[in-house]
């Protein structure tokens, strides 16, 4: 018996090294890794896909990079977090020791805050895509972001409930546990009644499928307008549940809405749906036709884009970031994480999204508008409704 | 009025999800009162159910879609039976136990590989989906539909297991396992009839549950039926009448809290209750008490 477990196991080795050897020189070419973290499943499966497909499409459009005169192939390292902050770090761990330059991720706040310290001690600089928790750069140097922050999300969407609805109370519902839903829902809590407005508070457990009893606590409240700034799953189900019970407020939330998830549930339904954006689909034309032709080249791009060719602002998003990558790595002169860890401080690029420079505190890019949109229940696309800023 | 008019939604929302646990749990009692197993794949199979109808909604009209789903749930619940659990009849119970949870996340990953982790949108089924008014408070006919629906069944159930041969077989089985069979009760069939009742139970309960609360996703059997379980011991497990209040019971209190503004606790709620159940009276509402014969 043992002799044949020592022969299993030898034979494992063999195998193991044959496949190394065949491996090591195509590593040895000249290639440059940028890591993606970005989920795949779980809650925020949907938008982290569309994100990644962006990032995908910026690939294909310039899949190399010219480091100190020579020329680079950029290999993308896509790993899946699952959504998941315990399943997060394992995934982080995987790019580290991959050897990536930088990493670009993740959609939701949550698994980026989990994946930070991995990042750090791995010495590979991180860029938040769409991650809008203040958290997830305070107090460190290697996380870095390209979109606005959610106390600025929070504070236009309370300007924009005041200005449009002429609203005096919300009803404001968060998910448990989930750092991207609590942030949110706070700093637009703390707007509004900076604003003179009154807002009531609940949240929903992990796993909750059933918001009836939350709409109808809205009706109660007597609230003008419903926020809920969940993962798009738990919004197909809140849209859905409002319409069958006849809630008549608006709907607010916050990016993550945005999303073709969210048009399908609205489609043919008799509801009010209003969310803030980085990017208005129409905002770059050269991209929009490429971004299109990209996901309707492929039907798994088609399928990871939810079915249609409609253009996730995340995907813009991740599209610039991927730019953004590159324009480090170019500054840096070097696949060196550590190198372009320090290149980011001072890169700028002008993407479809707007213009990206990182604040030299926390790495964050300094933005002062956001896009609002509504869902055209009738035509199943998103209405421009207006820029917004705070007051 | 006004206080009536504003409670009777959550009242609604009580009733109607209380009655699709009561289906699920009559699945995980009756596992248990004869097998003494607790099938922790149940909820899994009702998710599966779930994401059968899906699909196949996506290319057949709703009323073949319907049998065709019922049908191949009942299959699914007969083969993971035949294939993770009767091999393991002479194991200790704590192997098949095992198997059980293995079946679980093995249909969970199943899904998560077939739908690539996505929420699917679950098909509007004319007629119960439609909205309707009860005075006064909006909602989905479903919602009305589903505790009629559960009494029924329940019903069926009790009168197949009190009136029928088979019935009286599952009975035995229950009472004694090892002397049902020396008496000549063909001990498989009648397992195999158990987990095709409660595979059919589930599947009515993923149709009326799904149709309320529309987007399927791998882990949408986890919560419906940790709380159907804790429905079952809650009610004595083994009873079906025992399984149907107390998943009444925890569907309504459920929504009453959240009706309190307490909805952080909604869920804490239930696995204290489960706690509370477990210290004062283990064998639950209408539990038998049992005597370990030596």
């Amino acid at each position: 018996m043992k002799k044949k477990i020592v022969s299993v196991m030898m034979t494992a080795v063999v195998a193991a090294a044959t496949v190394f050897s065949a491996a090591v020189p195509a590593f040895a070419a000249d290639t440059v890794k940028i890591g993606v973290y970005e989920p795949a499943s779980g809650d925020n499966g949907a938008g982290g896909k569309q994100e990644t497909l962006g990032i995908q499409y910026a690939n294909s459009e310039t899949p190399t990079v010219e480091i100190d005169g020579k020329e680079y192939n950029v290999e993308l390292d896509i790993v899946d977090n699952e959504s998941s902050t315990d399943k997060g770090p394992s995934a982080a761990s995987t790019l580290v020791s991959d050897g990536v330059s930088i990493v670009l991720g993740s959609y939701g706040s949550g698994v980026s805050i989990a994946a930070s310290d991995i990042f750090k001690d791995g010495g590979v600089p991180a860029l938040g895509v769409t991650c809008t928790n203040p958290q997830v750069t305070q107090g460190n140097t290697h996380y870095f972001r390209i979109c606005f922050l959610d106390p600025f999300q929070g504070t236009v969407l309370a300007n924009f409930a005041k200005d449009k609805f002429e609203a005096k109370k919300a009803y404001v519902l968060t998910k448990l546990g989930d750092d991207y839903s609590a942030g949110l829902g706070h700093y637009f809590t703390k707007a509004f009644e900076d604003l003179g407005g009154e807002v009531v508070e609940e949240t929903f457990p992990d796993g909750n499928s059933d918001f009836t009893s939350y709409i109808t606590s809205a009706k109660n409240a007597g609230a003008d307008v419903f926020f809920a700034p969940t993962s798009t799953e738990a919004a197909a189900l809140i849209i859905e549940q409002a319409a069958a019970q006849g809630l008549d407020l608006p709907l607010l939330a916050g990016d993550t809405w945005d999303s073709n998830v969210i048009l399908k549930a609205a489609e043919g339904k008799d509801v009010q749906v209003y969310v803030t954006t980085f990017y208005q689909e129409g905002g770059n034309e050269d991209f929009d036709n490429g971004m299109k032709e990209f996901i309707n080249s492929d039907s798994k791009n088609l399928a990871n884009n939810g079915g249609d060719d409609t253009i996730a602002a995340v995907s813009a998003m991740g599209y610039d970031a991927y730019y953004v990558a590159l324009e480090a790595l170019k500054a840096a002169g070097s696949a060196d994480p550590a190198k372009v860890n320090e290149a980011l401080w001072d890169v700028t690029y002008e993407g479809v999204c707007g213009n990206v420079q990182f604040d030299s505190e926390n790495g964050d890019a300094q933005r002062d508008t956001a896009y609002v949109k509504t869902a055209n229940t009738e035509t199943g696309a998103w209405d421009f409704v207006g820029e917004q800023g705070v007051e | 009025m006004e206080w009536f008019n504003q409670n009777l939604p959550y009242f609604l929302a009580g009733i109607s999800v209380g009655g699709q646990y009561a289906l699920i749990a009559i699945g995980y009692t009756m596992v248990y009162g004869i097998l003494r197993l607790i099938n922790f794949a149940h909820g899994d199979i009702f998710m599966v159910a779930g994401l059968i109808m899906v699909y196949l909604s996506a290319s057949l009209p709703i009323y073949i879609s319907i049998p065709i789903m019922i049908v191949a749930t009942v299959i699914i619940g007969f083969l993971i039976e035949r294939v993770a659990y009767k091999p393991l009849r002479q194991a200790p119970r704590m192997s098949i136990m095992i198997s059980a949870i293995g079946v679980s996340y093995l249909l969970q990953n199943l899904a998560l590989y077939i739908t690539g982790g996505l929420a699917q949108q679950y098909p509007a089924i004319p007629w119960i989906s439609d909205t309707i008014e009860i005075f006064g408070s909006v909602t989905k006919r479903v919602t009305v539909i589903t505790p009629i629906l559960t009494i029924v069944l329940v019903f069926a159930l009790v009168f197949l297991i009190k009136k029928t041969k088979i019935g009286m077989a599952m009975r035995a089985a229950s009472k004694d396992f090892e002397t049902s069979q020396l008496m000549g009760i063909k001990i498989n069939s009648v397992i195999s009839m158990t987990f095709i009742i409660g595979s059919f139970l589930a599947a009515v309960a993923s149709l009326l549950y799904f149709s309320n609360y529309t987007g399927v996703v791998p882990t949408s059997g986890a919560m419906p039926g940790l709380k159907a379980f804790v429905a079952a011991v809650f009610g004595g497990i083994g009873s079906i009448p025992g399984a149907v209040i107390g998943a009444f019971i925890i569907g309504i209190c459920e929504n009453i809290i959240k009706g309190m503004g307490m909805t952080t606790f909604s869920d804490a709620f239930t696995f204290a209750l489960l706690i509370v159940i477990l210290i004062a009276k283990p064998t639950g509402l209408f539990g038998e008490k049992v005597t370990d014969k030596v």
